[in-house]
């Protein structure tokens, strides 16, 4: 009975002027445009009256009836006399309502049989007005939802990334594909200063327009707070400030953010109850973990951080609820552990969206329609000499004391570790560097441990350098010359002075340059990888 | 890191006279190694074990260089084994492995 018509009876008053006969036909039937204007009763739809109509077997007589129903005294007072009701396949459609006869006289047998014989024709009818009238306004709700549906695509997509950030030693993709009706997934690439970048992925609940509009409004808030504050914790927590006093009733924002530095590979990281990101290593594959609440449920979050460092050859996946909720034919769900097994396995070297959408299609069945909204964005860290850090500049100072140089090339050994230079070209740094930091003690500083011996480590595109600067600069620094070994082994000239040979045959280059003040030592180390000339 | 105190001992085998040294081969070497050189007492060939070394240094170079032109002078062989292969390195640039044997961790010549 829930498709109830609106108004299921139209009572016709009786006209003041003798009204002709066809007047008492159902050409009173609603819509009839030609009825005269008369009172529209509703009959609920548990009114007993319904009931009573439906099993009726023809013409009721309303005068004597009784039944405790509201719509029954409606319909007397309305001056309906005998009601005939039009059922069709078991519903109640309609009724036809009469008046008293212009004799004033009760409806004979004869009417009774006419008007019965009618209602079995008009019923039927009726009711395929109806199913018309009814599948009409749905495909009117329908194309309303079609085009909301397009609304909310186009929304979605503008906001998401147009290009692919460029990240030298990074292997970057991501994947979107919305369910038909939308669901409220994002992710972006935030720049930030000195090369980091930030990456954000979440979900809204709820979809269409409002789940669209609400993944516009995230998306543009995190941006301007990423910008602002460094720390992902912090970056979520003025978001979820900014988004709590608006946030559409029932609706929250599951989304993690994270600050990658692409030359370390260092990933910080905070998480307001999305999936955590999965990190395949050597050993297996791992979950980073961090959580906290959504945003826009609850002002005055804090949300802990969590640091990563992704190493050389590591695969980060970050994705949304679309894969692993997922359903086989068999209503199995895809489910985590199923996705953490696809991103670990090694089987073929495709690369792990499509790996991860390879092993969604083989489980989901055929011509499956997405049930949320997939997305999935991967970085892998293509990692070694190829990597190309934005960063890199730490300096420090010792003091000029015999066996400190040793302590100074291992200090920049770690500084430059994550830039993935081969054992045997880190081993020849190692020997430039604690070389170079021994002639800025000895000659420069003349062993006076008062004075500072300066190291500075700086990356410049392919070139790594590391600058030694001592107080020296007033003596003269001789040229770096291939030593006379046989002059040496028959004694005629001393041991010594390999020094600078030394250095000269470990890096790419050595610039030796002087202010008048300092001595500064240039070590350059070429990042790509090519043989340098020390063999 | 801490820097490993140079130490060199004497000993033979199969009558080569081994000098094994241990820790940093650098200035502060300069003492013992000389000690340890002057007890090879002219045998025909002086191996000198690196298995044990951390670190050589410019001026540990140079300490070689120097016991190596004695060597000659006195008409003594000299080896090294045990060397990192990043000394090795350093020994081909320096050419020292021109004028000694550089021998492999199996005591093979290289």
């Amino acid at each position: 009975m829930s498709a109830w018509p609106q108004s299921i009876a139209r009572v016709i008053r009786r006209s003041e002027r003798p009204a002709a006969a066809t007047e008492e036909t159902p050409a009173a039937l609603e819509p009839a445009p030609a009825a005269p204007a008369a009172p529209v009763v509703q009959i609920p739809p548990h009114d007993p009256l319904v009931a009573y109509f439906q099993s009726a077997p023809g013409a009721v007589d309303l005068a004597g009836l009784e039944l405790d129903s509201p719509a029954l005294e409606e319909l007397r007072a309305a001056g309906v006399r005998l009601a005939v009701p039009l059922v069709s396949q078991g519903e109640l459609v309609g009724l036809l309502n009469l008046g008293p006869r212009l004799s004033d006289q009760d409806y004979s047998t004869d009417d009774r049989k006419l008007l019965n014989s009618l209602a079995a024709q008009a019923a039927p009818a009726l009711q395929v007005a109806q199913l018309v009238r009814r599948q009409e306004a749905e495909a009117r709700s329908r194309e309303r939802i079609e085009q909301e549906l397009r609304v909310a695509t186009l929304i979605q997509q503008n906001f998401l990334p147009k290009q692919l950030p460029d990240l030298p030693g990074w292997h970057v993709s991501a994947y979107y594909r919305p369910a038909r009706e939308v669901g409220g997934d994002f992710y972006d690439f935030v720049e930030l200063p000195e090369g980091q970048i930030g990456l954000v992925i979440g979900d809204v609940t709820d979809k269409g327009v409002p789940a669209a509009m609400v993944m516009a409004a995230t998306r543009s808030v995190l941006r301007a707070s990423a910008q602002r504050v460094v720390s992902p914790g912090e970056v979520l927590s003025r978001v979820n400030e900014l988004m709590c006093p608006d946030m559409p009733a029932k609706m929250f924002v599951t989304c993690l953010y994270g600050v990658l530095e692409p030359s370390t590979g260092r990933f910080r990281f905070a998480n307001a109850g999305h999936n955590l990101p999965y990190v395949r290593t050597a050993e297996g594959t791992i979950e980073l973990r961090a959580t906290g609440m959504p945003l826009g449920l609850l002002p005055g979050i804090v949300y802990e951080e969590t640091e990563a460092v992704l190493e050389p050859g590591q695969v980060m996946l970050l994705h949304s609820d679309g894969v692993a909720e997922a359903h086989s034919a068999e209503s199995e769900m895809f489910g985590f552990p199923r996705l953490l097994d696809v991103v670990g396995s090694r089987q073929d070297k495709a690369e792990v969206i499509d790996r991860v959408l390879t092993e969604l299609d083989r489980f989901t069945p055929q011509g499956w329609e997405q049930e949320d909204d997939i997305t999935l964005v991967a970085l892998t860290r293509t990692g070694g000499a190829a990597a190309a850090p934005a960063t890199l500049d730490v300096s420090f100072t010792i003091p000029s004391e015999q066996g400190n140089e040793r302590a100074a090339s291992e200090r920049v050994a770690e500084a430059v570790e994550s830039l993935g230079l081969e054992p045997a070209r880190l081993e020849r740094l190692k020997t430039a560097v604690s070389e170079a930091v021994m002639n800025a003690i000895e000659h420069g500083n003349q062993s006076n441990p008062e004075l500072p011996v300066e190291i500075g480590i700086r990356r410049e595109g392919r070139e790594l350098l590391v600058r030694i600067t001592d107080q020296g600069g007033e003596r003269e620094i001789p040229e770096a010359e291939t030593p006379d070994l046989e002059a040496k082994l028959e004694g005629l000239q001393k041991p010594r002075g390999w020094g600078l040979f030394l250095i000269k045959n470990m890096v790419d280059d050595l610039r030796v340059t002087t202010d008048g003040v300092h001595h500064i030592a240039e070590l350059v180390m070429r990042l790509e990888g090519e043989d340098d000339g020390g063999d | 890191m801490a820097a490993t105190e140079f130490a060199a001992r004497v000993g033979t085998e199969d009558g080569v006279a081994v000098i094994d040294l241990t820790g940093e081969v650098s200035a502060a070497a300069e003492q013992k190694l000389l000690e340890a050189y002057a007890q090879t007492n002219g045998e025909a060939v002086v191996l000198l074990d690196f298995s044990a070394v951390d670190y050589i240094n410019s001026t540990g170079i140079a300490l070689i260089v120097g016991l190596l032109g004695q060597a000659r002078a006195a008409g003594q062989e000299v080896q090294a084994r045990g060397l990192a292969e990043h000394y090795r390195e350093i020994f081909r640039i320096t050419r020292l492995s021109d004028f000694m044997t550089i021998l492999d961790d199996a005591g093979e010549e290289t």
